[in-house]
């Protein structure tokens, strides 16, 4: 099910700008790997990278490689659409489909492979999926109604649920909880914990505290300047990076000097 | 970590098949849908191409100095004579008449809805102005008609009633665009002309409309370009002529779109064989002709008013 | 020396104050005035309409049949208004059949696949085609387009032909209401694209993002997030251009052959005729209770094309409350 991610010498750009600059990162099946930094660090752009969500600017596209299980995912013969699918995304705002039920939104990715699903196997992966992402309780009775209606906190996790239908290896967040409230906040917190026994989660966060709540594995990005690339600075395990990094910046970062 | 450094050759190969895309019936709808929307720009393309190459291989055959400055007047059968120099000043005349009558009201109206309108009566003139872009121009000439036959019995024919034909669907476009133009005025603009003490008055005319006066310009530009070319409501109010008429308030006048309809439905003179003076498709060259010139005008409106936003616009952001 | 300075300040202070607001009450009269002119334009059209339609709805058939110049045959007005409004329903509907796929698809080409510089050029290219007069599209229809299309009529009913109980004749001259109804498209495709464009561009990037993200191709996302969100600014976009198919009139008055039938063969000469387009040609040479006749033929254009743009309007303002919502 859950895959590893090899990234190497991996540089980013929009158009001519270099946003990014020489990652090279190992991401680790069944863990939880957090990408932390200031803003504009290029975090979130390395993210999207991950699953080709960058190429969809214009004028954006990259150099280097990014491999799972050792096939590039840039490489000629594999299909953006088909990697999107195996690496799913959940966004900084939750974005359920406004004119799409609860139900609907959940199917939403196996829908779009024309695959004829039977009702009661439709009832059963809409099910599973809104447990898997533990929203299955409190919208049980209302699957026929817009996912619009729901709470900031629960269209965040039906988008969770949306991404985990379609069964992808690898799951990728970026600042999933940063417009929750910290109720919502801890629940997809909690289910981060969950999902990390059956995908590789990746998760972007500005905020320290979660990324050391949740991760196994942490990734500091820093920025030299304004118009500079942002670069990798230190990748570690979550408990060294917060305790005795080896770098200076990552220190002032993670004891709040700056950033 | 052991097992996933030694992966093993198959899940490589499984992983490298999954994404390959396997799927070849989504990717063929795709491909097929990218086609259709292609091939739908296309279809529009063609007649756009079709009928401006039309216009100008056909019009160019008659279009000249002469034919722009002379009248029909006195020209019949299939006289190898005649032009549109009466179409020309009479479209000029009911075009201008009608800007003379709309831009007022519709530029005060749009500052009314932008400075001042609240409360009921600007909703329900948004409304209207809305409803008032649909109506049919034909039928806004049978109200022209109906209007100026009270004062000038019935069978009037006057150029001043087709300018308020025209007036009735420019005034609503100019409104709109006005509209929208005075709204991209920053509110700190006018804050800060209040805050100098200058009153709401001289704020909406010395800083609303002199900021947004290149817009405003196109937009009555635009409009003007598209009223211009109304045939069938200048058709029922000013009806036809041959010759010259400066003055829209006496008698009939001939503008540009009622002269290509009215030479397009003479369509072809039978000649007499061996008749010199004599074309056989004579109105027909003058009707390509006049279109030519009326697009060549129509074009010449739009482009001047996107030049003065272009180059006469502030720049607000 | 303060108690003697302040009195004159007050007033001259209250007397500008008065001016100032003199001049701003003034200037606030002329263009609210402006606006109740329109509304006063608006009502006027309709009270004129009604007005000088009314003697025409009040004739006896014998009078309508001299003075009113009706059709041989035909004794009250709804005899001439009913295949008029057939006609012109006719001709908008196909127009409309034709002119929104197509449409839909330049505006999705447009937002969402022609390279970004492409995309501003062709805004540009169908903006021209707006400029356009109509009677030059009637000049074209009749001249060029006619004569080519006539021969595919001819195929087209020829292929209808052969399934059983289906009679369908089309005329060599190709002035049938299909052939017009192919220039109405034509005429109407700038406004449907237009308005479609505006709404596919504003669908939020969050949707096509979540679609993307699920490995939807190009087509998925466009039919999860575009259509769905655009679906009812393409609906009022497609009622604005029937608004606008149904009151043309040159592109019908120079194309079609007219007849006052309630024909479905639209590939024939002689069978239908648009309100718009009878008034245009009637109009000239009438006079007395024949102008009545025809006002009243407009009034009920003018009825319909308020009714389809207001529904149109409606549809628009009630998108606005969702996506306000929201």
């Amino acid at each position: 099910m859950a895959q590893r991610i090899d990234v190497k010498d991996l540089n980013i750009y929009y158009g001519d700008f270099m946003a990014v600059q020489g990652v090279s990162m190992t991401i680790d099946p069944k863990s939880v790997t957090a990408f932390i930094g200031p803003s504009g660090c290029g975090k979130s752009t390395f993210l999207r990278t991950l699953n080709r969500m960058h190429e969809v600017i214009p004028g954006a596209h990259v150099e280097g490689k990014v491999e799972m299980e050792g096939v590039d995912l840039y490489g000629p013969d594999v299909d953006p659409v088909a990697v999107r699918r195996s690496i799913g995304m959940v966004f900084q705002r939750p974005n359920p489909f406004p004119t799409m039920s609860i139900r609907d939104n959940v199917l939403a990715g196996v829908k779009l492979n024309n695959k004829r699903i039977s009702r009661s196997d439709a009832d059963d992966l809409v099910e599973s999926s809104l447990r898997g992402a533990n929203l299955w309780n409190e919208v049980k009775d209302r699957l026929d109604k817009p996912g619009s209606g729901l709470s900031g906190g629960q269209q965040q996790r039906l988008c969770i649920a949306r991404a985990i239908a379609v069964k992808p290896q690898v799951l990728l967040m970026d600042e999933p909880c940063s417009a929750l409230d910290p109720i919502s906040t801890l629940a997809i917190e909690d289910l981060i914990q969950e999902l990390k026994q059956d995908y590789t989660i990746v998760i972007v966060t500005h905020n320290m505290q979660q990324a050391a709540r949740v991760s196994d594995r942490t990734a500091f990005f820093n920025i030299a300047g304004t118009g500079k690339p942002g670069r990798l600075i230190e990748m570690d395990e979550t408990a060294t990076i917060f305790s005795t990094p080896k770098e200076k910046a990552t220190e002032d970062y993670v004891s709040g000097r700056f950033g | 970590m052991s097992a996933t450094t030694s992966t093993p050759v198959g899940d490589t190969e499984r992983v490298r098949a999954m994404l390959g895309s396997a799927d070849a019936g989504r990717k063929r709808t795709d491909r097929m849908m990218t086609g259709l929307i292609y091939a739908a720009f296309v279809v529009a393309m063609i007649p756009l191409v079709s009928l401006l190459w039309t216009v100008v291989i056909r019009g160019i055959e008659r279009f000249s100095p002469y034919f722009l400055s002379v009248s029909m007047r006195g020209v019949f059968g299939g006289m190898d004579a005649g032009g549109i120099y009466h179409a020309i000043v009479g479209t000029l005349v009911i075009t201008l008449v009608a800007a003379a009558i709309s831009v007022p009201i519709g530029l005060l109206t749009a500052v009314y809805l932008v400075e001042y309108g609240r409360g009921p009566l600007a909703r329900v003139t948004t409304f209207f102005v809305d409803v008032m872009t649909g109506i049919p121009s034909i039928v806004a000439g049978l109200f022209a008609f109906a209007l100026f036959a009270i004062f000038f019995g019935p069978g009037v024919r006057l150029g001043v009633a087709a300018s308020v034909a025209l007036s009735v669907l420019m005034i609503p476009v100019v409104v709109r665009s006005s509209e929208e133009m005075l709204r991209l005025v920053p509110n700190e603009l006018r804050e800060a002309s209040y805050a100098l003490g200058v009153p709401k008055w001289l704020t909406i005319i010395k800083v609303v409309l002199r900021t947004s006066v290149a817009g405003l310009t196109t937009g009555v530009l635009l409009s003007i370009a598209r009223v211009i070319g109304e045939t069938a409501p200048i058709l029922i109010t000013a009806g036809y002529a041959d010759s010259i008429n400066f003055n829209p308030f006496e008698g009939r006048m001939a503008t540009l779109p009622v002269y290509i309809f009215t030479q397009y439905r003479q369509g072809t003179v039978p000649c007499a064989p061996g008749a010199l003076d004599c074309v056989e498709d004579i109105n027909l060259m003058r009707a390509w002709a006049a279109a030519l010139t009326l697009i060549l005008i129509v074009m010449l409106l739009n482009l001047v008013g996107r030049l003065v936003t272009r180059f006469f616009a502030p720049k607000l952001r | 020396m303060t108690t003697t300075a302040s009195p004159p300040a007050t007033t001259r202070r209250r007397r500008s104050g008065d001016t100032e607001r003199g001049m701003s009450r003034v200037f606030r009269w002329i263009s609210t005035a402006a606006a109740v002119l329109l509304l006063a334009v608006l009502a006027a059209v309709a009270v004129f309409l009604v007005q000088r339609g009314l003697p025409a709805l009040t004739a006896s058939g014998e009078e309508l049949q001299t003075a009113g110049r009706l059709p041989r045959g035909m004794t009250h007005l709804g005899q001439l208004v009913g295949p008029l409004v057939f006609g012109t329903l006719l001709a908008a509907a196909i127009a409309l059949l034709l002119a929104t796929p197509v449409a839909v698809g330049i505006a999705l080409f447009i937002s969402h696949y022609a390279p970004r510089r492409l995309a501003a050029g062709i805004g540009y290219v169908v903006d021209l085609l707006a400029a356009i007069p109509s009677v030059v599209f009637g000049l074209w229809g009749g001249r060029t387009l006619a004569p080519v299309v006539a021969d595919v009529w001819v195929w087209v009913a020829g292929v209808l032909n052969s399934i059983p109980g289906l009679e369908v004749r089309a005329t060599a001259t190709g002035r049938s209401l299909a052939t017009a109804s192919v220039v109405l498209a034509v005429m109407i495709l700038p406004i449907i694209t237009a308005v479609s464009r505006e709404v596919f561009l504003q669908t939020p990037k969050l949707h096509e993002e979540a679609a993307l993200a699920l490995g939807a191709t190009r087509w998925e996302v466009v039919r999860t997030a575009v259509l769905p969100f655009g679906r009812s600014g393409v609906i009022s976009a497609a009622m604005l251009g029937l608004g606008r198919a149904l009151g043309e009139t040159m592109a019908v008055l120079m194309i079609l052959s007219p007849g006052l039938l309630y024909s479905f063969q639209i590939f024939d000469s002689g069978q239908q005729q648009t309100i718009a387009a009878y008034i245009a040609n009637q109009f000239p040479e009438s006079s007395g209770l024949a102008v009545n006749v025809l006002i009243a033929t407009g009034l009920a254009l003018f009825v319909i094309t308020m009714a389809v743009n207001m529904l149109a309007r409606w549809i628009v303002a009630r998108r606005k409350e969702f996506s306000g919502a929201n």
